[in-house]
């Protein structure tokens, strides 16, 4: 009995020591997470000119085929409350106290846009067994091909920010989600809801411009007066319009790695329902510890080979179960 | 084993295989025999035809119309208890034969077949769920092509692991089945031919579920900020692993002790009591690495409501078999050493639970609980388990034989 618990700690010891180095994060068998592309497309919303006219979410619907989501008893108007698989775009409302102030934290209100951040180390593509959401290796976009997925959800669980939403009421469902109208792009366009912004919030660009535009806005002094672009960061229509404070963060340059949408505002991020991220992605974080036991599959076929010498000793002169 | 030319010798080998299996299966399993249809059976059959009735409806109607599931929780109960609880108590199979198998603890043999028979269910139906849960199964197959599998996705190692699986257990059941027919010169040939391939079978059989059972915890890791910090670590794959491997030894005593009630057969306890104190040492190593974790990373255990409320249960229902065990004198005793079982049986799947539902916080606005549908398709798939299951002990030489 005694050298029994003795053989059988001892075992078990081993075997939890060697799992233990296995799931140490080797540095060498790290992850890092992606950096950006040279050539990302993205957008830059800037809540302090948003008027919440919806017009984007409108454009949105219209030029992607999008039905609408008739959420008040009436079913009168396309009117969501939340992002869906019938609306992959959502200007949204923060409001405190009084509410009277825009774009000020206590007893103001500001406007906030949702929809698909197109990460730069995204955890949907990493999470999707099937490859059917990809990383655009030019674009950036992150793409759905409906022929590849098999509605399992997990890029559901993984998204920080919710968006791959599921057509729940439907036999044959889809995943459906903001795919910056890649499909504008591919013919020479862009996305439409910065086409039909006409407050220059929300701006369609190379995501260097777009960095450097919403660095050149936080610099800008509140009070004075300064042009704005226009559905494109490069555009040569501009509003003048006089400034109004930023708070000093530009969400989406380091969260989660890093997004191609960019985020201002001067109410504070997680008030606006965005998650505080850690600069690392979380798809380098699952990566990791996946390849560390993986990589080559090396660590499976050692212990299968193992295993299967033990076993071979141990079974000469026994009989099959 | 070599010396056998096998197109000129099929003969030998059967005869002798067949000697062999006859001898063997008299020594150590026999059939239970008896009526197949009883009451319970028919209190089973009632269940799984309402739950295949649903399963039709959820084909027909989509999955909003059966499931309280949401965008902002896409998984239920469906993947956590039949998937996650579903393959751990499938781990019987695999927690015994790295006794038997891996140290060489050949007194615990006759345990293994009712244990490779519970894991052969436990995964089949699993797989089955999977095919309920998923929205577009008709793309499953996508998941086999190498040209389309992401092999960045935790889900992928998970998926293909188990699908391995549940072919090694079947091919493990095998003998079970074969030795019925012991007149049949096939079936001895075949029986001979598992037998030299056992050594690799029952490698793959072990190396298999170490591999998804630590992978269905990594699968969280991506999940960030969504599962509580109380669950949410690096760690995840081993506690996964080490909680599956005590599940398949309390499932093994626990289904030991209910067959021998069920079937009025003596006890197995000293057997049962050996394998409970295994358990008990797994469980300590689990507890030591889980909350020294816990400590390292500061995790708000106490200040998380009803989340903390679950963890201080989870970790109960962990403690309890091991001060249970503790003395030698309980452990002789087949109540205390059943009571054991299902603590731990209760610990790992509240552990499973806690870190796939109630430790996933989507955000302020969502919530989850199974709809009635989702749970009458659960019974019903736990209904067909149980059914053939005793479809299996009384027909086939599953139980090991009464030591009188």
């Amino acid at each position: 009995m005694g050298l029994n618990r003795r053989d059988f700690l001892k075992a078990a010891a081993g075997g939890g020591l060697a799992l233990a180095s296995n799931l140490s994060p080797a540095p060498v068998l790290a992850r890092a997470t992606v950096t950006r592309l040279p050539d990302a497309l993205g957008i830059l919303y800037d809540a302090t000119l948003c008027i919440g006219c919806k017009a984007c979410m409108a454009a949105c619907k219209k030029f992607n085929n999008l039905p609408p989501d008739l959420c008040t008893p009436n079913s009168l108007w396309d009117d969501p409350v939340d992002l869906s698989a019938k609306t992959v775009n959502i200007v949204k409302l923060y409001k405190n106290g009084t509410g009277l102030a825009k774009d000020q934290e206590i007893n103001g209100y500001s406007f906030v846009r949702r929809f698909c951040m197109h990460c730069v180390d995204p955890s949907c593509v990493s999470a999707c067994p099937v490859s059917a959401l990809t990383k655009d290796p030019k674009t950036g976009v992150v793409h759905y091909n409906k022929d590849n997925c098999i509605g399992c959800r997990y890029c559901q669980v993984a998204c920080p920010y919710l968006i791959p939403k599921f057509q729940w009421d439907q036999a044959f469902p889809q995943i459906v989600k903001c795919q910056l109208c890649d499909h504008r792009i591919a013919q020479g366009s862009y996305s439409a809801c910065c086409e039909f912004c006409p407050t220059g919030a929300s701006i369609f660009g190379n995501v260097q411009d777009l960095r450097k535009e919403a660095r050149r806005r936080l610099s800008l002094k509140p009070g004075t007066f300064a042009e704005y672009p226009l559905q494109r960061v490069d555009s040569h229509h501009k509003v003048s319009r006089q400034v109004t404070p930023y708070l000093n963060h530009v969400y989406g340059e380091t969260e989660g790695g890093g997004a191609q949408v960019l985020m201002l505002a001067n109410v504070p991020f997680n008030k606006l329902g965005l998650p505080q991220l850690p600069p690392t992605s979380q798809a380098s974080h699952a990566e990791t510890l996946y390849h560390t036991l993986y990589k080559g599959m090396i660590v499976p076929y050692v212990v299968l080979g193992g295993l299967f010498y033990i076993i071979y000793k141990n079974t000469t002169g026994h009989e099959l179960p | 084993m070599t010396e056998f030319d096998r197109s000129a010798s099929n003969r030998t080998v059967s005869k002798s295989a067949l000697a062999a299996a006859q001898a063997r299966s008299q020594h150590e399993w026999r059939p239970v025999g008896g009526n197949l249809i009883t009451k319970p059976f028919l209190v089973l059959a009632a269940l799984a035809i309402i739950g295949i009735i649903l399963m039709l409806y959820r084909y027909a109607a989509g999955l909003g119309a059966v499931t309280n599931l949401s965008d902002g929780y896409p998984w239920g109960i469906w993947i956590t208890y039949d998937v996650l609880v579903g393959t751990a108590l499938g781990c019987g199979g695999y927690a015994t034969a790295i006794l038997v198998y891996a140290f060489n603890r050949w007194e615990y043999h006759p345990v293994v077949r009712s244990a490779v028979l519970t894991s052969v269910f436990g995964y089949s139906l699993a797989g089955l769920a999977i095919f309920l849960d998923i929205g577009r199964y008709w793309n499953g197959y996508k998941l086999f092509l190498p040209w389309t599998v992401n092999f960045n996705s935790v889900l992928v190692e998970v998926a293909l692991c188990i699908a391995a699986y549940v072919v090694v257990l079947w091919i493990e059941l095998l003998p079970t089945i074969l030795e019925k027919y012991p007149e049949n010169k096939k079936a001895a040939l075949w029986l001979h031919r598992l037998e030299r391939w056992l050594p690799v079978i029952a490698a793959v059989g072990i190396l298999l579920p170490t591999m998804h059972q630590s992978s269905l915890g990594t699968l969280m890791i991506i999940a960030g900020y969504k599962l509580s910090p109380i669950w949410q670590t690096g760690l995840l794959p081993f506690f996964f692993l080490i909680s599956a491997i005590t599940m398949g030894f309390a499932v093994t005593v626990f289904e030991s002790v209910l067959s021998s009630m069920a079937f009025k057969r003596p006890f197995e306890t000293p057997m049962l009591g050996r394998i409970s104190v295994g358990m008990a040492w797994l469980i300590v190593v689990y507890l030591v690495v889980r909350f020294a974790d816990l400590l390292f990373r500061g995790a708000p255990v106490f200040t998380s409501g009803f989340q903390s409320v679950m963890f201080i249960l989870e970790t109960l229902l962990f403690l309890v078999p091991v001060l249970l065990l503790v003395s030698p004198g309980l452990r002789q005793d087949l109540r205390f050493l059943f009571l054991a079982a299902i603590s731990m049986l209760l610990a790992g799947s509240l552990y499973r639970f806690n870190a796939f539902l109630i430790g996933y916080n989507p955000g302020a606005n969502w919530s989850y609980f199974p709809s009635p549908g989702e749970i009458f398709i659960t019974l019903g798939i736990i209904a067909i388990e149980l059914m053939a299951y005793l479809y299996f002990v009384k027909r086939f030489p599953v139980l090991p034989t009464e030591h009188a």
